[in-house]
């Protein structure tokens, strides 16, 4: 029993040479880029609004939110649509990997020398053969109040 | 399973009672004012039926507290007793008593902890007061409502029972469901009141349902409704009937039915008979159903998604030209502009839900401030949604109080003043270009601008120069402004504002608007402007830096396209503000792109968006004006919840995400882009400079460096023309001789870095300014004109020696700002102060 209970199932995918993993149950679906609409002034982390069936869906840049460099226009991109108790939400990402299944005995915390802009988003580490599996606080990464803000939107916020 | 069905049959008790009820405020008020034995019948139909029910659910206080006033409505309603001011207190007082356990039975299935007694006592005491037919003892009271509604054939009397049976029975689905509760409501009443008052017993609902539901099949045996129907068809006599209620009064539990046919005043074979005819004739009266709210809102949304749909395989169709494909969209278009309009109709109800409880509200205050008032009310069956219903109501209900507790004014006054004692509160709605207007005008004493001004200044709200730069239109908007209210509620001459802000906050988070017009000594009239729904708006679809927006159209005003061919002058700039002269009056423009910091390229013409967000008109500068179409509005989500400008997103037709831009916000982040540039004087130091700006005064026009500059002619002493041999230089000034006083000369167009063009002329244009010992001569090139206008700066600026930019005989023109010229020593002629 208790084998079953620690068992994760993992969605994964790649951001730059981060591999990242989330709860696939969290995951609500992955689709292909979509040119998404921009909203002026908002901070340069929110990727823009596209259409899922009717619903509207903020996507989120993961690689500015990570402070990885940027997208170019032509990069074949990835949506990967988080559940989130207020609606769906789209993280862009470069790859999408596969679901695996894993143990939580393979988890371990960050290393305490790990550093870097994301630091701050991971919670943990899958040790994978051959691979380290980096799983990610969605809640800290979606959390608009750290969103790096444009100057203009910070006056805005203000007045 | 039990308990379910009981919860549900006491939601549709506390649904249809609450509906009830409403029209009972309205009801009584009127009774007040105008005896009417339809409208006695109706209450005492609606008492009745709450009574009975609550008496069959074990509702044991709300049916103590309804029987009183069942007692007292039934002596109004036979003439025992008249209606006084005091019986209409009593009663309306009732009415939330019943309201208030209905909400406690509602919130937690008790009737609370109130027992109501004083309220009780106090009707009982109505009851007795005046004791027509002697004293009559408590039993034989209670018992009466049902033995009156059979003494009376075709009176209101009959109805008023018999009514209240087929209300209950209206909403229910099977027939055996139904009897049984037509047969719990009788049962409960005839029982309780026969026993006792104040205390009736407790009953089990359950086995009362129980035992109904064996024999519901036979004997319905609703006093009203079969009796009445046995009368109407001439079976027995009212005796017979009166007898046979009587009986069962006192405590025999067999149906009406069983006990005439017992005393053989009818035959058995005539019970089935009449009993298959009620059956029969209730499905037919039951033209309406009551739907959940949330299942019409689900539809709502549905339609909406359908909408999109459709939008798309209509632009769709219009790429790919198919023309079957065609022909089966344009039926799915009408088709879905169809069901929009009548999933939109569902949920549409007559503002008069909300009206109703106004008369009452009115009532309340003019007895508690010692006013007379009549509430008139125009356009009630006008249709608003129910959400946006719900959304007015309260704002409605400020609007009412603050007509009657501080517009109308004390008979007193109202007759010195030459008006009629009693005031007028008049509301009326209507439909105007898909909005939907409501108008709450009194004919009180009106708002008084300067009172406002001097309490706006009082409470900090504007300085004193503020004050009195503003027009008096302008002025009483201040009452929308948050603070100025709450001291007001002792005053009522300047009143009007208690909790005004909130009033316009609430009216303005639902896309609506409010506005105030009043005549000094006339009345006051508030306009408040609601659209028709909110999730579906037509919108006008334009396009900047690459990106599409919506703006909703009750926003839209006109739209202006100036050819770039006839060059910039379509634009100009005050001080680097772009402004366009629209018919003669400047209006401020907005460059989308600049506000949206996005990327924008030249083209041959601009488009104008002249819009209105709140007061503020503006102009939209955008690259292309598309098309207006239906969208739905969608949220933004969580991310945007500080982004301002957007009022939400919709889906367009080709798929694509659009934003719906928010006007207000726009017009603010305009102004933060505006404003950059930062201002070299302090805003309190030009209000100064302001003071008395929106007077009308006489104004002069010079012309100086080819153009045309404006100041108020009070600041000059005189006009003189000087030669130009007279002219001396003294130092590096000139000066001239005038009326024994050296008067030196400042040119105005070298003060202001122009040009003057009249330097080599025969003569100088001065005006001289101050007094004689400390006067100074300005020269103009050219005095132009004089005349009375208003000036009311559009722009201020921060040019040396302008004061500001005002729109003068359909002209710009910059102001002079005298002050700076002439310096410190020269005291101005006239000193504007407010």
């Amino acid at each position: 029993m208790s084998a079953i209970s620690t068992a994760v199932s993992l969605c994964t995918f790649r951001l730059g040479e981060l591999q990242i993993g989330i709860d696939v149950m969290l995951v609500q679906e992955v689709i292909r880029r979509q040119e998404a609409t921009r909203v002026p002034l908002a901070s340069e982390v929110i990727h823009g609004l596209i259409n899922l069936r009717g619903e509207i869906v903020t996507t989120i840049d993961l690689r500015r939110r990570f402070g990885l460099t940027p997208h170019t226009e032509h990069d074949e991109t990835m949506n990967v649509v988080i559940r989130t108790p207020d609606g769906p939400v789209a993280l862009v990402v470069d790859e999408i990997g596969d679901v695996i299944d894993s143990d939580e005995t393979l988890f371990e915390l960050p290393p305490p020398t790990l550093t870097g802009a994301h630091r701050e988003f991971i919670t943990g580490v899958f040790k994978l053969d051959g691979a380290l599996l980096l799983l990610i606080d969605l809640e800290r990464v979606l959390d608009p109040a750290t969103f790096k803000q444009d100057e203009i939107t910070e006056q805005l916020g203000t007045t | 399973m039990e308990d379910n069905e009981l919860d549900e049959v006491v939601s549709e008790f506390i649904a249809e009672s609450h509906e009830n009820l409403d029209q009972l405020d309205q009801a009584l008020v009127a009774l007040e004012q105008n005896v009417d034995e339809d409208a006695i019948a109706r209450i005492f139909r609606t008492i009745h039926t709450i009574k009975g029910t609550s008496g069959f659910l074990g509702f044991g206080t709300l049916e103590s507290v309804t029987h009183v006033g069942e007692s007292l409505l039934s002596k109004l309603r036979d003439g025992d007793l008249t209606v006084t001011t005091e019986i209409t207190t009593e009663l309306l007082a009732m009415v939330d008593a019943v309201r208030e356990i209905l909400a406690s039975v509602e919130s937690d299935r008790t009737e609370g902890t109130k027992t109501y007694e004083r309220l009780i006592e106090r009707l009982g005491r109505l009851n007795d007061g005046e004791p027509v037919d002697g004293d009559t003892p408590v039993a034989q009271e209670t018992a009466r409502p049902v033995l009156q509604a059979v003494a009376s054939v075709d009176g209101p009397t009959t109805k008023a029972v018999r009514k209240p049976a087929r209300t209950t029975a209206k909403a229910t689905t099977g027939p055996a469901k139904r009897t049984t509760k037509a047969n719990g409501t009788k049962k409960g009443s005839a029982a309780t009141g026969a026993i006792h008052v104040v205390e009736p017993p407790a009953q089990d609902p359950n086995i009362e349902v129980i035992h109904l539901d064996s024999d519901t099949t036979t004997f319905p045996g609703e006093s009203g409704l079969f009796g009445d129907q046995l009368l109407r068809d001439g079976r027995i006599s009212q005796d017979e009937l009166a007898q046979a209620l009587e009986q069962q009064a006192s405590g025999d539990p067999r149906h009406i039915g069983e006990l005439l046919v017992e005393t053989q005043a009818l035959p058995s074979s005539a019970v089935v008979e009449v009993l298959k005819t009620q059956t029969e004739e209730r499905p037919g009266g039951n033209e309406t159903i009551r739907v959940d709210v949330h299942l019409l809102d689900d539809l709502m949304n549905l339609v909406g998604e359908l909408v999109l749909a459709r939008n798309q395989i209509l632009q769709f169709t219009h790429d790919h030209g198919d023309a079957l494909f065609t022909a089966t969209s344009q039926r799915l278009n009408l088709i879905t502009t169809e069901l929009q309009e009548g999933v939109m109709k569902t949920r549409m109800q007559p503002i008069e839900n909300v009206w109703n409880k106004f008369p009452r509200v009115v009532r309340d205050l003019t007895l508690g401030c010692g006013k007379q008032a009549r509430l008139e009310m125009e356009g009630k069956q006008t249709e608003v949604d129910k959400t946006l219903l719900e959304a007015i109501k309260d704002p409605l209900t400020h609007l009412i109080r603050n007509a009657v507790d501080h517009g109308l004014e004390k008979p007193a006054t109202r007759v010195a003043n030459g008006k009629s004692a009693e005031g007028t509160v008049r509301l009326s709605a209507y439909h105007e270009g898909g909005q939907v207007i409501i108008e709450i005008a009194d004919d009180g004493a009106g708002i008084d601008a300067n009172v406002i001004r001097r309490k706006a200044v009082e409470k900090g709200l504007l300085s004193h120069e503020e004050a009195a730069a503003r027009s008096d239109r302008e002025i009483i908007n201040v009452i929308f402004q948050p603070g100025f209210s709450t001291a007001e509620k002792v005053s009522n001459i300047s009143g009007r504002g208690v909790g005004m802000d909130v009033v316009k906050t609430n009216i303005e988070a639902i896309g609506g608007s409010v506005d105030v017009n009043t005549v000094l000594g006339r009345g006051t009239t508030f306009k408040v402007k609601i659209p028709l729904t909110l999730a579906i708006i037509p919108a006008l679809l334009v396009t900047a830096g690459g990106a599409r927006y919506g703006i909703p159209q009750v926003s839209l005003l006109e739209l202006v396209r100036i050819d770039c061919a006839l060059g910039e002058a379509g634009i100009e700039r005050v001080q680097g503000v772009p402004v366009h002269r629209l018919r003669g009056r400047l209006l401020p423009l907005v460059f989308l792109n600049e506000v949206f910091q996005t990327p924008s390229e030249p083209r041959d013409a601009i488009n104008i968006v002249v819009v209105q967000a709140d007061d503020c008109t503006f102009g939209l500068v955008v690259d292309e004006i598309s098309d207006t179409a239906e969208i739905v509005v969608k949220p933004l989500g969580r991310f945007f919840k500080n982004a301002s400008g957007f009022a939400g997103a919709t889906i367009m037709g080709d798929g694509r995400v659009a934003l719906i831009l928010d006007l207000l916000g726009v017009a603010n982040l305009a102004r933060v882009s505006i404003a950059a540039p930062g201002r070299s004087r302090s805003d309190a130091n030009a209000a100064g400079e302001l003071e008395g700006a929106a007077r009308r005064e006489s104004i002069l026009l010079v012309g100086i460096a080819g153009r045309r500059f404006a100041l108020p002619l009070a600041l000059v002493a005189r006009l003189e023309e000087f030669s130009m041999s007279n002219v001396r230089w003294a130092g590096d000034q000139q000066v001239v001789h005038y009326r024994d006083h050296i008067l030196p000369l400042v040119s105005v167009a070298s003060r202001l870095g122009l040009s003057s063009s009249a330097s080599d002329e025969a003569s100088l244009q001065v005006l001289v300014c101050g007094n004689d010992e400390r006067a100074i001569g300005l020269i103009v090139d050219d005095i132009f004109d004089i005349f009375d206008d208003t000036l009311e700066f559009t722009e201020r600026t921060n040019t040396y020696g302008v004061m500001g930019t005002a729109v003068l005989q359909g002209e710009i023109t910059d102001v002079l700002d005298l002050a700076v010229l002439v310096g410190s020593d020269v005291e101005l002629s006239v000193v504007v102060a407010a």
